[in-house]
């Protein structure tokens, strides 16, 4: 702690200031007065949404060498006007989360725990099963002859929480593929 | 909702679920509206509300039906509005016999196959017999249908019942016993006060209220809005609970107005831009259908089915929206020739629903299966058979933030615990990917209403985690790599998909590439790739391609308009200028209501879009939904189809005739009105009709989905599940929990599951505040801490005392997240609405016992015990089904305690 300074002593800077009845500036301290928020910090801020429910608050997501250090309710949303609810303010938590998986985990058929895979050869395995699974049911046509043409081994169930264009990408995929049973929480 | 003079929140928990929308509802109670919250508890929303009008869960249509007769038979219905815009003048086919006939069925039902043939739920051809004021014309049959047959609830997409032409015969009187209104008037008459008392528990003066409340706030002058959610849509039946929400308001003429209509507040981020761009089985792209074996062989049947070329309205374009889409995926390989390449779209054979999926998965009928951001062990109905059927399942990839216990029900679920599984023994292959989350990339969500709202990437993905962007473009490189010698017919649809998205350095595609792909280009000649700007300019010769004909305009001149951000304090209360709203940036739907017949506003107060007589055009604060230069006198052209035939108080553009439907000819599985049916494990006799529940319902037959025995049971066995419980949602919870149980401030905030219960059920049951209680249903058994409240309040209704229980549903068993409770939806069935293949979650019958539930083994015996008790077991089954007609093979041959293996039960639904 730095010595101390009659002339700081929040008495005499309330009676020298003009801050007279000691409600501000009067009675700050000096660390308080070297806080800054966070955001100041940033070296980005771009403008976002709520990852949560569907009213699609406006967020500001500040970011400082590629890391995400706060998000705030966005003012200019005529949607939300700054606000955020609890689920909202906490979002940076969700991006940042120490339970956040960031490497690809694989168990394999009767392993009783988790391993590690890189990436491109899980997509190696994942798209060899998946053309395996599309050959193991695949239906030509019904037993009247109408045409079918689809693949009933593969499913997926999600697409409420991702991008219009991510589930617009999954639709023509999977399709194109056959793979009809494709659902989102839209049904739940 | 902020311009509302009455807001009636039912079916929905606003303030708690959407509470920074729910300023809206304070800002317009604060300039004088009255909030009024109908709902089976006391929450934050009713704390907030004007009156909170408590209400026995799944009773809804026998209010909303009772505010129905009370507006037509007090004479409160707005006489020019429904005249001029909704179908009340329209003449039915003689033959139709509504519910009041037939003890709780309509015409057309078919007992066996539990399905309507909605043949004589047409509107009559005004060239047939003479009814009054009708111009004749044009239809050789004497229906104005779809090709009649079962209706099915996949086969249509949501906007799109099809009529063969909008010129029914009409009686402009209203006097016709054969007219829309006079059916209404009788469908209803029994629907009253008295009748709301005896089964919804709500006293004939909070109906008073209610009505009043409604009714005074509904006029030239004033409107009144309804919010819903999935209190519901979830329910069998739900859909039709939101359609007499839609009757009612039509008769108040409260729809296409400011303050009015009906608000679904949907509960992700996306999810209706995940019903627009679906990734849904039974639509594509901008509700167009996915095609149907037999039905939908050949393109022209396929396109005839979504909108007839004669009838009124955009869904007459059809065709062009199909060839659009067809365009877009498979470009040059589309021609005129090969149908635009219709025969690579895969075909339905029926529902293919997620519960129809989770059937197949336990009669390994399913090899693969992926999940992008959902947790089915935890969110969807049987959380059990969810684990189990995907112990069946060859591989499964989970696509997340966090370890979601649909990761690791293998290691750590409820079955590992009860011993029903063994890990050692799972040979189900585990793929965890994590994903980019919603700052580590750019894109689009659609929040609930209809607002398409860009993103800004602020940082790029850590370690593995990838976009689902990402991930899907390269999956998709790596299956077109692999087949890329085949000459298999089957694999030409994948080889020929357009699949170019130009990526960036670390090979993420170009998320902007693909909005304007949803929007769509020209195709060839001088502009093309020029992005179209109105999806009036999409056309049917292949000229023109876009993956989702109702987002048209949103990358109009090359720019994306869903990251326009003009401040909300530059803009009136519109603000146009912020984001893109689907369609054309329209921000109320049919606002050609807002004015009168003459197109001159209602009244200067709810001033919207009106017709500018000086410039010959429609005017207003918003894009009219309507053709820009129809002069509302405008008498249609009849010989025209689509936009042509409108005629200038055609308000409601997307519908075959035009008009807002009080009566439903076709579009509903369950019936063309609104009809109160009792849940299927109900104990109380329907008070309407002989029919207990709907008809209609589907339910997924199967020993470990049974459900209790309602009125078939209380009189032999006595009421082993004597008490309703419904679910809900926290605000500082999230769904299943992915996004909130994984957070330490979210997680302090709710830590623990809880069962809220009135003092007089905690009396009667023996519960202690703070204490644990047992929730048993025939699915499963879950313990919950006890909240004993005043929040819930026992009812009145059939002669008894009715105790309803609310449980939250966030939590879920393991050691992943930072909070766990017992999963909610274990004790869920699956019993669905036959419209949207949605589960009733809203309506429980269940047990209820003080203390913990038993561990290991004995919880399933526990289960079985009451199951027991109450006389169902596999060989009954089917009996609790006799309410609904099923086709279903009993399981008898199933042993109780036989761990379910390969040889199960079929799970057919009827």
């Amino acid at each position: 702690m730095t010595s101390f300074q009659f002339l700081e002593w929040p008495v005499i800077r309330q009676l020298r200031g003009a801050d007279r009845l000691g409600r501000g500036a009067a009675v700050t301290s000096k660390a308080t007065r070297s806080t800054a928020p966070r955001t100041s910090e940033a070296d980005t801020v771009v403008q976002s949404v709520c990852p949560y429910c569907a009213v699609g608050c406006g967020q500001k997501v500040f970011a400082k060498d590629n890391r995400v250090i706060q998000i705030e309710g966005d003012p200019d949303s005529p949607i939300s006007r700054g606000r955020l609810c609890p689920k909202g303010a906490a979002s940076e938590q969700l991006v940042n989360s120490t339970r956040r998986i960031t490497t690809v985990r694989y168990r394999p058929p009767y392993a009783t725990d988790w391993q590690d895979l890189d990436l491109d050869t899980a997509m190696d395995m994942i798209a060899d099963r998946f053309l395996e699974a599309r050959r193991n049911h695949w239906e030509d046509e019904d037993e009247k002859g109408h045409p079918l043409r689809r693949a009933m081994g593969i499913a997926s169930l999600g697409g409420a929480t991702i991008d219009n264009e991510e589930n617009y990408l999954a639709k023509k995929l999977f399709t194109a593929a056959g793979a009809i049973q494709m659902e989102n929480q839209a049904r739940i | 909702m902020a311009n509302a003079d009455c807001i009636v929140i039912q079916g929905s928990n606003m303030a708690e679920a959407h509470p920074v929308g729910y300023q809206w509802v304070m800002e317009a109670r604060s300039r004088g509206a009255r909030v009024i919250h109908v709902d089976p508890r006391f929450s934050r929303t009713s704390a907030n509300a004007d009156k909170h009008l408590p209400i026995r869960a799944g009773t809804d249509i026998v209010l909303l039906g009772a505010l129905i007769n009370h507006v037509i038979a007090n004479d409160l219905w707005f006489t020019d509005y429904v005249k001029a815009f909704t179908n009340a003048s329209s003449i039915i086919e003689g033959d139709f016999a509504d519910s009041e006939d037939l003890d709780g069925l309509f015409s057309g039902f078919d007992p066996a196959t539990g399905t309507y043939d909605n043949a004589s739920w047409q509107y009559a051809d005004a060239s047939a017999d003479g009814a009054d004021g009708a111009d004749g014309g044009h239809g050789a049959s004497t229906a104005t249908g779809v090709p009649h047959g079962e209706s099915h609830g996949e086969s249509h997409g949501s906007g799109g019942p099809q009529l063969e032409h909008g010129e029914p015969a009409r009686d402009e009187t209203l006097q016709d016993p054969r007219c829309v209104f006079q059916i209404l008037k009788r469908h209803y008459a029994r629907y009253t006060a008295e009748m709301v008392e005896e089964a919804c528990g709500i006293s004939r003066a909070d109906f008073e209220y209610l009505a009043r409340s409604m009714t005074d706030n509904s006029g030239p002058e004033r409107t009144t809005c309804f919010a819903y959610a999935v209190g519901w849509t979830q329910h069998v039946g739900g859909a039709q609970f939101i359609r007499a929400a839609g009757v009612l308001q039509l008769l108040l003429g409260n729809m296409g107005r400011p303050g009015g209509g009906i608000m679904a507040l949907r509960g992700h981020a996306t999810i209706q831009g995940s019903t627009d761009i679906p990734t849904l089985f039974n639509l594509l792209p901008g509700y167009l259908p996915m095609p149907k074996a037999g039905a939908h062989d050949s393109f022209e049947d396929y396109v005839d089915s979504i909108g007839s070329k004669s009838q009124k309205g955009f869904w007459a374009e059809s065709e062009a929206y199909a060839v659009n889409l067809l365009k877009a995926w498979w470009g040059d390989a589309a021609t005129a020739e090969n149908d635009w390449a219709f025969d690579y779209l895969p075909r339905l054979t029926g529902a293919h629903g997620t519960y129809q999926t989770t059937m197949r998965m336990l009669e390994d009928g399913l090899d693969g299966f992926f999940l992008l951001g959902q947790n089915p062990a935890v969110g969807s109905a049987n959380g059990r058979m969810q684990r189990l059927g995907m112990s069946h399942l060859k591989w499964m990839v989970v696509r997340d933030f966090s370890m979601i216990e649909s990761a690791t029900w293998w290691k750590e679920g409820p079955e590992i615990e009860s011993g029903e599984l063994k890990t050692e023994d799972i040979a189900t292959e585990m793929f965890f990917l994590p994903a980019a989350n919603h700052t580590e990339k750019a894109g689009s969500f659609t929040q609930t209403q209809r607002l398409v709202q860009w993103r800004q990437q602020a940082v790029t993905p850590p370690g593995d985690c990838r976009s689902e962007l990402a991930f899907m473009f390269e999956l998709g490189q790596r299956l077109r790599e692999r087949l890329r010698d085949s000459t298999d017919p089957r694999d030409r649809p994948l080889l020929d998909l357009t699949w170019d998205y130009p990526t960036d350095e670390h090979g993420e595609p170009d998320p902007e590439s693909v909005l304007k792909e949803i929007n769509g280009y020209h195709v060839g000649g001088e502009q093309d790739g020029v992005p179209l700007s109105s999806y009036t300019q999409i056309t049917a010769d292949g000229t023109t391609a876009g993956g989702c004909w109702i987002y048209t305009g949103v990358y109009a001149d090359g720019v994306n308009q869903a990251a326009r951000r003009k401040p909300g304090s530059e803009q009136d209360s519109t603000a146009a200028e912020w984001a893109w709203a689907w369609p054309a940036n329209r921000r109320i739907l049919y606002n050609r209501a807002s004015a009168d017949a003459d197109g001159k506003p209602w009244s200067e107060r709810k001033k919207y879009v009106w017709w500018d007589e000086d410039t010959q055009r429609w005017t207003g604060k918003d894009i009219p939904d309507f053709p820009a230069d129809k002069h509302p006198h405008d008498l249609g052209d009849a010989d025209e189809g689509g936009a042509a035939a409108l005629a200038g108080n055609d308000a409601f553009v997307m519908q075959a005739d035009g008009r807002g439907w009080l009566f439903a000819p076709s579009g509903m599985v369950d019936g063309p009105l609104p009809t109160h049916y009792e849940t299927v494990e109900s104990a109380i006799p329907n008070p309407l009709y002989g029919q207990q529940a709907n008809p209609t319902q589907m339910t997924i037959t199967d020993r470990d989905n049974m459900n209790a025995p309602g009125i078939t049971g209380t009189a032999a066995e006595g009421e082993v599940y004597p008490y309703v419980f419904t679910t809900y949602r926290l605000t500082e919870h999230h769904t299943a929990g992915g996004m909130s149980r994984f957070l330490p401030y979210l997680a302090e905030l709710q830590p623990e599951l809880f069962c809220e219960v009135s003092p007089e059920l905690a009396e009667e049951v023996g519960l202690e505040q703070n204490g644990w209680a047992t929730v048993i249903t025939p699915r499963s058994a879950i313990e919950a801490r006890v909240l004993v409240t005043r929040r819930m309040r026992p009812l009145q209704a059939a002669g008894r005392t009715v105790h309803q229980i609310g449980i939250p549903y966030h939590w879920a068993q393991g050691t992943e997240a930072v909070v766990s409770g017992d999963a909610v939806n274990d004790l869920i069935g699956m019993n669905l609405d036959a419209n949207t293949q949605i589960q009733n979650s809203k309506v429980i019958a269940c047990a209820l016992r003080p203390g913990r539930r038993p561990r290991g083994p004995a919880l399933r015996d526990l289960v079985a015990d009451f199951q027991d008790r109450a006389g169902i077991s596999p060989t009954t089954a089917e009996s609790t089904l006799d309410i609904g007609p099923t086709t279903a093979e009993p399981s008898a041959e199933l042993a109780v305690d036989d761990p379910r293996g390969a040889d199960t039960a079929s799970g057919e639904e009827h």
